[in-house]
């Protein structure tokens, strides 16, 4: 079998001309499995977006637009329907029918060792109604407005094909079929994968005969790649090396502001002495600073978010005071980033207590986000500067989050991937824990507002968009103005390759064959 | 020599034992893999869900149990992240790591025995000192830097090689095909800088030692030619400690590869286990350390055989 596969390969690969329709491109993270329904991870779903396609596909920007389905709407306050492509077929020739859209809601929760499975996003349809072969209902319990928005994160599968196939299967290619507008050739786990173009795909078909995506983890490595010409596109440049990149003439950049925004997050519910909080002689604080508003205030004010964002970023990301850039929806439009003002945080700080400030250690990974690590060692400096002695202390993400997760930390640095909708931010990390609800359970800080609260409740019974972006821009501005977390900035997400090649930048970071093209 | 082997194997059995428990225990205390698998917008039930599945619900020495219980029957478990069995995933990734380590033999073998013949042929000249003066080198720069510098120069600046991953494979091996061969060329020297550096310090002090024997000044004096002196009587007898020292690293540099793997992108055992460690893949990991400490038993057993046999003076009986 493997030697057919090789001989396969090398045949291919001699067979085509050099260069013409063949794209050789590299990302940065590993994709660990062509299973859709695996593993919810983002190289993952970039990969799963060239070869299946979802109900409702996103744009650049994030925006919804119409995949498998043509339109959607409110047939009744809890009942959704979805009206299907016609004529569309799976790589195998099989045609796919709102029987397929039902098997796969079946698939999704049922996935053996999944160790983070896509059942969220099916587990708000109670009740799946196939109308006609091209039309579908979705019941939910109650009002639910963000169904279209989690169609966006299921890729459909052949009700055919996929019965019985297992994970393995999907990763030896025999099940990796979709309807997407690649077909996967070869697949090397953790290395490298081969697809050809899908010449009956019902949308514009994209202009790679042929695509190497491979996997190179190192940062070096990867940009040397690049400049050797042995890949010609690659995502996750590291900042260090865009100012070389930028200067050399065989190289073409794209880049746009992302939905991943970088914060701090603080130690809310301990009323008592905070773990990492002492006084400047060293002795514990008997009430938590960081739960008077004044505190959270000032070490925001004492940050000077565009010098971290100029000098350790280098340019590659936007300072923000919220989750998303503008254009987004649910962006809070008179919230613009925080100044830097050592003095008003004095005075803040004067006002709360400590007019001689406090000893605090701040938490960070330093191999998860770009320059994780330096960030954390900036904000130190700075917050010492305003009175608040500050101690950094990096640590390899698996060890740091962890410990975040069981709040063993006063103060840390972590990022937060949004969905386009102001309620994936507030119900994740902001909302109260609450396991009954499915709140709060990246809101390591603990934070905990009543008031927020309820206008989510209300904002997720909302299905008109207008009315729901308005409510959820308040809860966003009560949370953001009480200092729930501290947000530093965006992260634009940049993308390097050779000069005769040209890129449409998605705000998701998804590293995809189809949004490249010849120049 | 059988109750000494029975005893060897038992010992072995034990450290088997000690090193999962180890690593059991070891990345138990590092973090918890749920935590770093999970989509961060996962809802607690979810979490719940994903922790039953992955079989880290239950305490650690059941874990434990279970993993011992399906040890025995051959099944390392399943990698948490690619949902294949560990132990396949290993395998599959072994040969690339082999060739790997072959590979950066033969270039210490190749380029480290003449450059220590000449240095302790002609110890004062100039050269000599040159190429000891590289070998300080070998040994101390670190392994990533020099991988980047051959990528930076070998691939970017003058464009001769491939910068990383592995070329085309007939059977499983890139050595069969010319493009596999050149993606293998620069991460072999790299893994091979270290090796050659010792290679040339073995032969070199061998050399030097040999030169002063009695049978050489005999050779010298019954006026022998100045090549077969050297090729024949002072090279096959410095080439025995050069082969044991380069049989034994081979060991090191199969489970030590990681660097020059990370570095050019190499699909080998070494970045797996990397890959593994960062979102710690218990099953994988500990798979993996069982093969690498299993290697190494064997090799000790067989040169402590081998030793028994070329030197009737050893005895195994006596040793513990």
């Amino acid at each position: 079998m493997r030697l057919t596969l090789a001989a396969l390969a090398l045949a291919g690969a001699m067979a085509l001309p050099a260069g013409a329709q063949t794209l050789s491109m590299a990302v940065g993270a590993p994709v660990t499995s062509l299973d859709p329904h695996f593993h919810q991870l983002s190289p993952n779903n970039a990969v799963a977006g060239m070869v299946f396609d979802r109900l409702v596909n996103t744009d650049g920007q994030s925006r919804m637009v119409p995949g498998l389905a043509e339109s959607w709407s409110v047939v009744s306050p809890d009942t959704w329907e979805f009206r299907l492509r016609r004529g569309v077929k799976f790589h195998n020739g099989n045609d796919f029918t709102a029987e397929d859209v039902a098997f796969t809601f079946r698939r999704v929760p049922n996935v053996p060792n999944s160790p983070s499975s896509f059942a969220g996003f099916v587990r708000p349809i109670r009740e799946v109604t196939i109308v006609d072969s091209h039309t579908i209902r979705l019941r939910t319990d109650g009002p639910y407005p963000l169904l279209p928005q989690d169609m966006t994160n299921v890729y459909i599968l052949d009700r055919e094909t996929h019965e019985n196939a297992a994970t393995e299967d999907f990763n030896a290619v025999r099940a990796a079929v979709g309807t997407g507008p690649f077909r996967v050739v070869t697949h090397r786990l953790g290395d490298r994968i081969e697809f050809e173009r899908n010449d009956a795909y019902w949308g514009e078909k994209p202009h790679w005969a042929r695509v190497t995506y491979r996997m190179i983890v190192n940062d070096s490595a990867r940009t040397a790649a690049l400049l050797a010409g042995d890949v010609e596109f690659i995502d996750q440049v590291p900042t260090a090396d865009l100012a070389r990149l930028r200067g050399d003439a065989r190289v073409a950049m794209s880049e746009v502001t992302g939905l991943r925004v970088i914060y701090l997050s603080l130690d809310h519910p301990r009323e008592g002495a905070s773990p990492f909080v002492v006084d400047n002689d060293g002795r514990p604080i008997e009430r938590n600073p960081l739960r008077d508003v004044r505190v959270r205030r000032a070490l925001s004010m004492a940050i000077d978010r565009n010098a971290i964002t100029e000098r350790v970023m280098e340019g590659a990301a936007t300072p923000t005071a919220q989750f998303f850039p503008p254009g987004i929806f649910s962006y809070v439009p008179d919230l613009p980033a925080q100044r830097a003002d050592p003095e008003g945080a004095r005075r803040l700080l004067a006002e709360a207590g400590f007019p001689n400030g406090f000893r605090i250690t701040l938490h960070g990974p330093n191999d998860r986000y770009p320059n994780d690590g330096r960030i954390i060692q900036a904000i130190g400096q700075m917050w010492t500067r305003v009175g608040v002695r500050t101690a950094v202390e990096a640590q390899p993400w698996t060890t740091f989050v962890s410990r975040a997760g069981r709040q063993e930390f006063s103060a840390f640095l972590i990022g937060w991937g949004s969905n386009p909708e102001g309620s994936h931010p507030l119900r994740n990390l902001i909302a109260t824990f609450d396991a009954s609800r499915g709140w709060g359970n990246s809101n390591r800080g603990r934070y905990s507002n009543a008031e927020v609260d309820a206008m989510l409740a209300e904002a997720l019974r909302t299905i008109e968009d207008g009315a729901r972006e308005q409510i959820l821009i308040r809860a966003q501005r009560a949370a953001l103005q009480d200092v729930a977390i501290i947000p530093l900035h965006i992260q634009t997400n940049i993308w390097s390759m050779r000069r005769h090649l040209r890129h449409d930048a998605r705000a998701d970071e998804s590293t995809r064959a189809q949004d490249i093209r010849p120049r | 020599m059988t109750v000494y082997l029975l005893r060897r194997l038992f010992q072995s059995l034990l450290v088997l034992v000690a090193m999962s428990l180890i690593v059991f225990v070891g990345v138990y205390a590092v973090g918890d893999p749920v935590e770093i698998l999970i989509s961060p917008d996962a809802d607690q039930a979810e979490r719940a869900r994903a922790i039953v599945a992955l079989g880290l619900d239950k305490p650690l020495w059941q874990q434990y149990l279970v993993f011992v219980q399906n040890a025995l029957r051959g099944d390392l478990g399943r990698s948490f992240v690619y949902n294949e069995p560990a132990l396949q995933l290993i395998l599959q990734k072994m040969p690339a790591t082999m060739e790997l380590a072959l590979g950066a033999t033969v270039f210490a073998i190749l380029v480290g025995l003449p450059l220590g013949l000449y240095a302790g042929l002609h110890p004062d000249s100039g050269g000599a000192k040159a190429i000891m003066a590289g070998s300080i080198l070998g040994f101390s720069l670190p392994t990533f830097w020099v991988g980047l510098m051959l990528i930076m120069v070998f691939a970017v600046q003058l464009g001769w090689l491939p910068s990383t991953g592995r070329g085309d494979t007939l059977w499983g091996w890139s050595f069969l095909t010319p493009n596999g061969l050149s993606h293998l060329v620069l991460p072999s020297i790299n893994l091979a800088l270290f090796k050659i550096s010792l290679v040339i310090r073995l032969t070199r002090s061998g050399v030097r030692e040999t030169m002063l024997m009695d049978y050489v000044k005999f050779a010298r004096a019954k006026g022998l030619s100045r090549n077969r002196v050297t090729y024949v009587h002072v090279f096959k007898n410095i080439l025995i400690p050069v082969v044991t020292v380069v049989g034994l690293e081979l060991g090191s540099t199969i489970a030590f590869s990681v660097v020059t793997e990370s570095v050019f992108a190499w699909p080998g055992m070494g970045k797996l286990i990397i890959d593994s460690i960062n979102v710690l893949d218990r099953p994988v990991i500990v798979a993996y350390l069982m093969i690498i400490v299993l290697m190494f038993i064997v090799i000790n057993l067989v040169v402590d055989i081998m030793y028994s046999v070329l030197d009737p003076r050893v005895r195994l009986e006596g040793q513990g």
